[in-house]
């Protein structure tokens, strides 16, 4: 087996009495995709931001191919080989991504930093193409693409500097069907051709079911179900899963009875 | 989804017919609708889909006139007997605040977070109605238990409530005006799945209960299947398909309709790769000859390129509206049942 590409252990945050994150633990295999699910408020988010290293825990730990995050690194390029084993995309690239600065110069300023060494106009190249970007997008800045272009756009930075773990949070919730097939089929092909491990926060439980091995269910910040993304969707235990698949809309659907299932605790 | 409306209700003229609706936008080279068909009755849900910028949100939008500067409609927008693109702006506000309302995606984009929600509810009720303030608040207080919320959230900030109860609230204010016809341009979008149940539990009431009919914009086909009678698919500024949703989930007639079908992530669907359209929709700055989706089209023949396809009734079936010069080639196929 080899080392798992994330492991979080006993992870907890409260904002005042809130507890956003409350001993979440799970497992990422090294080239696997995992799923984090529940409604909105239930701190998905917040784990996410906590594994990417942009809020702090205050309980728990990130172990990142065997390596504690937060431990600190000796030297800038330590710190910047840290600083790329996890990378983030957003749900909405128009806020992540600088206005001002064009496709190009955004993938070449960031080979730059993290791979001094690399032929950058090369490596720009096989990123576009790599996310299904033409070189005529190159140019583009950001307002100029569609919102699936932004996206694609945000995957090639994210992908650039070479992640173990790529932290997705509802990055297709924004787009609509025929683009979210698009972004996904993408994701699908880099993790089959990089070994690149996902961590992929969703509320889409079909989108789940699309890229995704093993998922968790949270719950007002806790896990209260988790296992293989087949087995957990097709026989669900806990009655909050169940209430999140019920919720799903098909033909023939209860939305009444699920109001109604959601007032009782 | 819910208990059929009485036929009786159904039968009465509809509260939303447009006819022809054709608009154009400054510096395009062709309609961004482009003669769209669209009726809604009494207590009838219709679901909008398509693809983003297809023009589901013009369409809506049209309804309460609401146009982008220096746009040009033509055809014919009637809403519960009113002609829409001809009315003062006088009679405009009353169609505003009271026969059609509107929710939007965004509840937080189209609230003032500085004023309370009480304010907020009953604002049009006392500018155009002239109704005594206590009246109002008493008709919010009301509205917002409609909604499945406590009438104290009247003296509450935007701030102080979830997405999902500010989406409750962006209702309650429709229903102040007792309209009937809501418009819902992805009202639910934003939300989880199990807010947007309430949502759509909540929406499925009212139309029991006041015979309201609802015009959902969605690009989320599950949801539209799951909600509404009648569902019409939007491709570029036109209706290519408009069927009863269990037909046209189950027997899709339109190579778009399919195709959008195949590229939703389903529950029960085994994993792995999806069904992506490949392409983009047509950009508005290119004319267009034929069908708008044959460059994209699996099943696009010579005459797809040169002649557009008109709306013709499916064999048996008058009420399955399809576009499509190949619209027999889908027969038969067992679609998404
Ligand atoms: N910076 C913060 N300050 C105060 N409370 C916060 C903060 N960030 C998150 N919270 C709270 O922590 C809880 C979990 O939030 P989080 O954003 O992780 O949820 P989520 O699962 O991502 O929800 P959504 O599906 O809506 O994105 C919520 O109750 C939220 O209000
Ligand atoms: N205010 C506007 N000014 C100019 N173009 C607009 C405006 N609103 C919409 N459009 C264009 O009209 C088309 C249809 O838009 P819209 O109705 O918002 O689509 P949808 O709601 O289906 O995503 C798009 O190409 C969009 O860019
Ligand atoms: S008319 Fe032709 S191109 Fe258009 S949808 Fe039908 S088969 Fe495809
Ligand atoms: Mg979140
Ligand atoms: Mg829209």
């Amino acid at each position: 087996m080899p080392e798992p590409a994330l492991v979080v252990t006993g992870l907890s945050r409260s904002y005042g009495t809130v507890r956003a994150v409350d001993d979440v633990t799970f497992t990422l295999p090294s080239g696997g995709s995992l799923g984090i699910v529940g409604a909105s408020g239930s701190g998905k988010t917040t784990t996410a931001r906590i594994v990417v290293g942009l809020e702090h825990a205050d309980a728990g730990e990130v172990v990142v191919r065997g390596r504690r995050r937060g431990d600190r690194a000796r030297g800038r390029a330590a710190r910047l080989a840290r600083a790329r084993e996890v990378q983030m995309v957003f749900q909405d690239p128009y806020l992540s991504l600088d206005p001002r600065v064009s496709v190009d110069a955004l993938l070449r300023e960031t080979l730059r930093l993290h791979f001094p060494r690399v032929d950058r106009s090369r490596r720009t190249a096989e990123l576009l193409d790599q996310v299904g970007l033409g070189t005529r997008a190159a140019g583009a800045l950001p307002r100029q693409l569609s919102g699936g272009q932004r996206q694609r756009v945000a995957i090639a930075r994210a992908l650039a500097v070479e992640p173990a773990v790529l932290v997705l949070d509802e990055a297709v919730a924004a787009l609509d069907v025929s683009v979210q097939a698009q972004i996904l089929n993408l994701l699908a092909d880099i993790r089959a051709q990089t070994g690149i491990s996902y961590l992929f926060i969703t509320h889409d439980l079909g989108v789940v079911r699309c890229v995704t091995d093993d998922v968790v269910v949270m719950r007002q910040g806790r896990i209260v179900e988790s296992g293989g993304t087949t087995q957990v969707l097709d026989s669900p235990q806990h009655p909050y899963t169940r209430l999140l698949l019920d919720s799903v809309p098909r033909p023939g659907w209860d939305p009444r009875a699920i109001a109604t299932a959601r007032r009782t605790p | 989804m819910s208990a059929p409306v009485s036929p009786a209700l159904l039968d009465t003229a509809p509260v939303l017919d447009i006819r022809g609706l054709r608009l154009r936008l400054p510096r395009t080279a062709r309609p961004v609708l482009d003669g769209v068909d669209l009726t809604v009755s009494a207590g009838e849900t219709v679901a909008l889909v398509g693809e983003s910028g297809s023009g589901k949100t013009l369409t809506s939008r049209s309804v309460l006139r609401l146009l982008p500067p220096g746009a040009v409609a033509e055809g014919r927008i009637s809403v519960a007997g009113a002609d829409v693109l001809t009315l003062t702006p006088r009679q405009l506000r009353t169609l505003r605040a009271g026969t059609a309302a509107m929710i939007f995606q965004d509840p937080r984009a189209a609230i003032n977070p500085l004023r309370r929600i009480g304010d907020f509810l009953t604002e049009s009720l006392r500018l155009n109605t002239k109704t005594p303030t206590a009246a109002a608040e008493a008709r919010a207080g009301a509205m917002l238990e409609a909604v499945g919320l406590p009438p104290a959230l009247l003296r509450r900030y935007p701030s102080q409530v979830s997405g999902g109860m500010l989406q409750r609230v962006m209702i309650a204010a429709a229903l102040m005006g007792e309209p009937a016809l809501l418009l819902a341009d992805e009202a639910t979008t934003a939300l989880d799945v199990i807010s947007q149940a309430e949502i759509v539990a909540l929406l499925a009431d009212l139309r029991t209960r006041f015979g309201t009919g609802l015009l959902f914009v969605t690009h989320d086909l599950g949801l539209a299947a799951a909600l509404s009678d009648r569902v019409c698919v939007m491709y570029a500024g036109r209706i290519v398909e408009s069927a009863p949703a269990g037909a046209l989930f189950a027997r899709p007639r339109h190579p778009y309709t399919a195709a959008l079908l195949a590229a939703t992530p389903r529950l029960d669907a085994p994993q792995g790769r999806l069904d992506a359209i490949e392409g983009q929709p047509p950009d508005l700055r290119t004319e267009l000859t034929g069908c708008p989706f044959a460059p994209r089209c699996a099943s696009a023949t010579d005459v797809c390129f040169e002649r557009t396809p008109a709306a013709d009734a499916v064999p048996g079936d008058p009420a399955h509206l399809v576009s499509c010069h190949h619209g027999d080639r889908l027969e038969g196929s067992t679609g998404h049942a």
